[in-house]
């Protein structure tokens, strides 16, 4: 393996700083014991952090992403598993055009598909209601659940399943015991992708939220544009914290970037 | 050798596919009915059928605006993604495997941090009062705040940051592709560092910055919380516009109109981008 030269080196660190940057200014500014923003932080202090027990609104907004996040991840991997078995390893009539359909909400701009929902959720007067939310959010995320559960369903080797069959087990029972043992590593690193993208997800939910169902992006999002002050910053350190902890664990369990390529690399 | 029969592909995507006609197919398809539709500021949507939003978007030069300094945005995103990203992937392809893990973590971990937190650094960076006009000012080296919120330039810098994992994750992809003596027998023959760059590793990586680029470039166009937060009232995107003619003005069909445009014209840009690529690098894509 090569090494790299002292100019690429500097290149490297510049790069770091220049993706660090924003979010170590964020964590920075959260310590800030003053009333306003100030960078580096004149002293350390956990007053922003002990004020998010005051807003009982950005709690419940935290409350209602989570709920949302376990929800509609734990949907969309229930229907893209057998999509992702159907879809790898049998060979039938339409069998790209149901791929591409499951996989063409990356393609469609966020946006619209926020006006396509509300459009929709409203004329059947369920927008704004926690289950219009999660079948939204289950749409959007299985594109991710559908290309890691693909990725690792094309790697099993299938005598391994004909075995089980001759030895008498049933469908189910091989699929229990045998194939999903087998592709549990990407039904898992899909579903965590999942979790990660609703909860995290403000341009579609902006749309088909109200007042009572408002995630925390959203309650986020509608403060900054109006103010920003040490309590969005605490709170966004939090949200830094909980995702890096979510992301370490996902990167030893199944690898970052074959998670976010979709299961190809390596 | 499949017990199963020619139903159980159905069968087994019949759930997903009953979620995606429901509430995937039939929303686009409502609205794109929508955007026929009319609008009066006292009776509301009416159910007419005629082409006047689109009539309205493509004859006013407010529009015009709004769409060209997106895509403007999107194209000036993209190409500086590719100048930076495809070098950083190359740097970290060729570091020792733990520094790289431990790079990689900092190099794409931003990718799974929400949007909103990524936009917030950045609005606290670029303010008039920011970090890095505070920082400048310090040292000496101007005297009154450089603009860079609610400007494109500070747009883009933010867009750059959420937008360039992508273009590093497809770069890093094709150079996983790639074999590894290629580069070791350039060098026994001779080659230097440059050389071997741009003979053996630029053409090989390619695939990946085209694709990066597709990837990086039709979500620049329709970014929204970047562009809201950093660019506010005065620098208005196209998908801030739509959001504004649904959630403020209420003129749905319009709003709409203004949508299926946006979609329509990435949809063009990402097909005509495929087809350019394919015909010149079809001997790469196996």
């Amino acid at each position: 393996m090569n090494r790299n030269g002292f100019l690429a080196l500097c290149f490297n660190a510049l790069f770091a700083l220049f993706m660090m940057g924003p979010l170590l200014v964020v964590i920075g500014v959260s310590f800030t014991p003053t009333g306003y923003l100030e960078f580096p932080p004149s002293a350390i202090s956990l007053r922003w952090f002990k004020a998010i027990l005051d807003n009982p609104d950005f709690i419940d907004a935290a409350w209602i992403s989570l709920e949302l996040g376990l929800a509609s991840a734990t949907l969309s991997t229930l229907l893209a598993v057998p999509a992702a078995l159907a879809i790898g390893r049998e060979r039938f009539r339409g069998r790209d055009a149901l791929q591409a359909l499951f996989l063409s909400p990356l393609t469609v701009p966020t946006v619209v598909l926020g006006v396509a929902f509300l459009r929709f959720l409203s004329l059947f007067d369920i927008n704004g209601t926690f289950l219009g939310l999660v079948l939204c959010h289950a749409v959007i995320v299985t594109p991710f659940v559908l290309r890691l559960v693909l990725a690792s369903v094309t790697g099993v080797d299938r005598s391994i399943e004909m075995a089980a069959t001759s030895l008498g087990a049933s469908h189910w029972t091989v699929f229990r015991r045998v194939t999903l043992p087998l592709i549990l590593p990407g039904v898992v690193g899909g579903w965590v992708l999942a979790f990660i993208t609703s909860f995290d997800e403000l341009t579609v939910t902006v749309f088909i939220v109200n007042p009572s169902t408002t995630t925390l992006p959203v309650r986020l999002f509608s403060h900054i544009t109006q103010t920003t002050d040490p309590l969005i910053a605490s709170i966004s350190t939090m949200v830094i914290l909980l995702t890096v902890l979510l992301m370490l664990a996902v990167n030893k369990l199944y690898g970052l970037d074959r998670l976010l390529i979709g299961g190809e690399a390596r | 050798m499949t017990v199963s029969g020619k139903a159980t592909p159905w069968f087994l995507s019949a759930p997903a596919l009953t979620l995606f006609a429901a509430l995937l197919v039939t929303p686009l398809a409502m609205t794109f009915l929508l955007s026929f539709n009319s609008f009066s500021f006292y009776g509301g949507i009416e159910n007419t059928f005629g082409l006047e939003n689109y009539a309205e978007v493509l004859s006013d030069t407010y529009f015009y605006e709004i769409f060209g300094r997106t895509f403007l945005i999107a194209f000036i995103t993209t190409a500086i993604c590719a100048v930076l990203g495809l070098p950083e992937a190359y740097i970290l392809f060729r570091m020792k495997p733990a520094w790289r893990s431990f790079m990689l973590l900092i190099v794409l971990g931003p990718l799974l941090i929400s949007v909103v937190v990524r936009t917030l650094g950045w609005a606290i960076l670029l303010g008039n009062k920011g970090v890095i006009n505070e920082f400048l000012r310090d040292i000496g080296l101007i005297t009154s705040p450089i603009r860079m919120m609610y400007t494109s330039t500070g747009i883009v810098v933010a867009l750059v940051h959420v937008m360039i994992p992508f273009m590093i994750l497809a770069v890093w992809a094709a150079l996983q592709r790639q074999d590894p003596a290629t580069e070791r027998a350039a060098e026994s023959l001779g080659a230097g560092p440059f050389t071997i760059f741009m003979r053996i590793v630029l053409p090989q990586a390619m695939p990946g910055v085209l694709s990066g680029s597709l990837i990086v470039f039709s979500l620049s166009a329709s970014a929204f919380a970047t562009p809201a937060v950093l660019g506010g009232r005065r620098v208005k995107v196209v998908s801030t516009t739509v959001y504004d003619e649904f959630l403020n003005t209420l003129n749905w069909p319009l709003g709409a109109a203004i949508a299926i445009l946006l979609l329509v014209s990435v949809l063009t840009i990402m097909i005509a981008w495929n087809k350019l690529v394919e015909r010149r690098y079809s001997g790469v894509f196996e």
